[in-house]
């Protein structure tokens, strides 16, 4: 069974169908990408599971309890922890402070969530920028502290939305070197949303394709690149001349 | 000891033994810059921790004195029990104002509106109501100023400076370790971005909530103050929007969301505007409505060249924290 099962949902917005029917299973202790072109859905799937947007209809379920309609701290709270794509950080607060807030989600002390709030800080390499404000961070470290808020409440899913767009490639491969040791050390189940292929090819043992709100290829990274529809998405029909 | 810590006690020790060599105008100010400072930390609670503006909180201190007013003016009950029903009352009233305003997702100029429009419906209700005298306004009986009576709240002008230092002691104290709570971490973090607080498992719902019972609680208390000191309520000046505005001014000029901010706004807006006043006088010049104007110049200085507050720029000069 699936840690996350998606089933059948869809979504529209006044008349424009964003999801239409799109069901996918995340397995505990895995990595998932979501792909697919701009306005396949993504992040409208994205916003489903995390509690934004309340499905028209089907079912998400998370540990075989059912998470669509809930409120995004209620998500956040039965396990599921999410970045977003443009990044929010609490701008004026120490990047320490801002993953203390994720870590008094579990914690009931102050003094407990700043230990794991530093534990986490050390493996996102952001510990020695840790009394710096939050608005004072580049771009890439801004990411990291979106990834080291997100963990530190304590999540068994993490949703990343596009974590990668906008990093170096040697910084977009020290990402990926984070999220394969979080996975295999603490067998945290990972789902990313990904334009950025070096990093989906590179993590990913599940990749599933969105296109038009539909999903419309499911396999390896391997199958994937070389499924027929999933190439017709990305590069158009083939015509007959 | 750290600076902060040194500079802190040297400040208590001087507002403990003012009253020493302090005339009864100088006592008069300084317990009119300790109500300021008093009743902005405890709107401080809501906008500058929590990130929710009320431009309304004259209705707090409005019902908060008016309620143990009343108890006192037609039962001769004592404010110590009065007290507890202006908190009540007030917590009641910030309860339905959040509960409408988060409920239903109005936040920002709008929630800012909504707190404006309560303030005002209830001093136009207060206007109507005759058993707390109407737009005549309600009288407490002054009795004899020398006896310090603490049951009853009656006594000379050092009484009330004590009360409101101690006041403001305790609002410093309990905002610095609200600060340093889960309450504090919460609150920052949905006035700094709400949706990625949610998104951190924050029900930011309650923890507003919150906010607005603890803020209009102190303010609550401010409004009993008021009431045992000044001895006479009128609808007209205690919930005008300008008292909301009044009470603001301290914190928005000393640094909104610190610690210091309220109390050093509160001391510089009113020894200057004092200070003109008196000259002014002095000079034989009595321009009506030049306080107003002197608050709006104020402002206008800080907001231009100052936009975080006087406090942050002295403390970041002085080595401290906030």
């Amino acid at each position: 069974m699936g840690l996350l099962q998606v089933k059948q949902v869809s979504k529209s917005f006044r008349g424009l169908q964003a999801v239409r029917k799109a069901s996918f299973e995340v397995p505990e202790g895995s990595i998932n990408a979501l792909i697919g072109p701009n306005g396949a859905g993504k992040t409208t799937i994205f916003n489903m599971v995390a509690g934004v947007l309340a499905p028209d209809s089907g079912e998400i379920y998370f540990q075989d309890k059912p998470v669509h309609g809930l409120r995004p701290d209620q998500v956040c709270a039965a396990g599921i922890g999410r970045t977003f794509q443009l990044v929010k950080p609490f701008a004026g607060l120490s990047v320490l402070d801002n993953v203390m807030v994720g870590g008094l989600l579990r914690e009931r002390s102050t003094q407990a969530a700043r230990r794991i709030s530093l534990d986490i800080l050390d493996k996102l390499r952001l510990a020695p920028k840790r009394d710096l404000p939050a608005s004072s961070l580049t771009l890439p470290d801004r990411k990291r502290l979106e990834v080291a808020r997100a963990l530190a409440t304590r999540p068994k899913l993490l949703l990343l939305d596009e974590v990668m767009a906008g990093l170096r490639p040697t910084e977009c491969d020290q990402m990926v070197e984070v999220f394969r040791s979080l996975n295999r050390a603490e067998g945290l189940t990972i789902l990313l949303i990904e334009h950025v292929m070096r990093a989906v090819m590179a993590l990913a043992q599940h990749v599933g394709v969105l296109h038009h709100g539909e999903v419309i290829a499911r396999g390896t990274p391997a199958e994937i690149v070389r499924d027929p529809a999933v190439l017709e998405c990305y590069l158009g029909e083939e015509t007959e001349i | 000891m750290t600076r902060a810590g040194i500079g802190l006690a040297a400040l208590s020790l001087l507002l403990l033994f003012f009253p020493a060599f302090a005339g009864p105008y100088a006592l008069s100010v300084a317990t009119l810059i300790l109500f300021f400072a008093y009743t902005g930390q405890a709107w401080n609670v809501m906008m500058g921790f929590a990130g929710q503006l009320s431009l309304g909180h004259s209705l707090y201190v409005g019902v908060g004195a008016y309620a143990a007013g009343a108890l006192f003016f037609h039962y001769g009950i004592g404010p110590w029990l009065g007290l507890w029903l202006a908190i009540v009352l007030c917590v009641a009233f910030g309860l339905v104002i959040g509960f409408l305003a988060f409920r239903f997702g109005i936040s920002g100029v709008y929630f800012a509106l909504l707190t404006i429009a309560f303030a005002e419906f209830t001093r136009i209700g207060f206007d109507h109501l005759d058993w707390l005298g109407g737009p005549g306004g309600m009288f407490l009986k002054v009795a004899q100023r020398d006896a310090w009576d603490l049951a009853n709240f009656r006594g000379p002008p050092l009484m009330y400076y004590y009360a409101i230092l101690l006041l403001t002691a305790a609002a410093f104290a309990g905002c610095w370790l609200l600060l340093r709570s889960k309450a504090g971490y919460y609150w920052q973090a949905i006035r700094e971005d709400e949706q990625a607080a949610q998104a951190l498992g924050v029900n930011t719902f309650r923890w507003k909530m919150l906010a607005v019972a603890i803020s209009s609680a102190m303010t609550a208390v401010s409004g009993v103050f008021f009431a045992f000191y000044y001895n006479n309520l009128f609808p007209e000046q205690i919930f005008h929007i300008s008292r909301s505005i009044e009470i603001i001014l301290g914190p928005v000029i000393g640094g909104i969301g610190t610690l210091f901010g309220p109390i050093l706004g509160a001391a510089v807006l009113t020894l200057l505007s004092d200070g003109i006043t008196e000259a002014l006088a002095a000079l034989g010049w009595e321009i009506p409505g030049i306080k107003q104007v002197f608050y709006g110049v104020v402002l206008l200085l800080v907001v231009m060249f100052l936009p975080h507050g006087i406090w942050p720029a002295v403390s970041r000069k002085m080595g401290i924290g906030r």
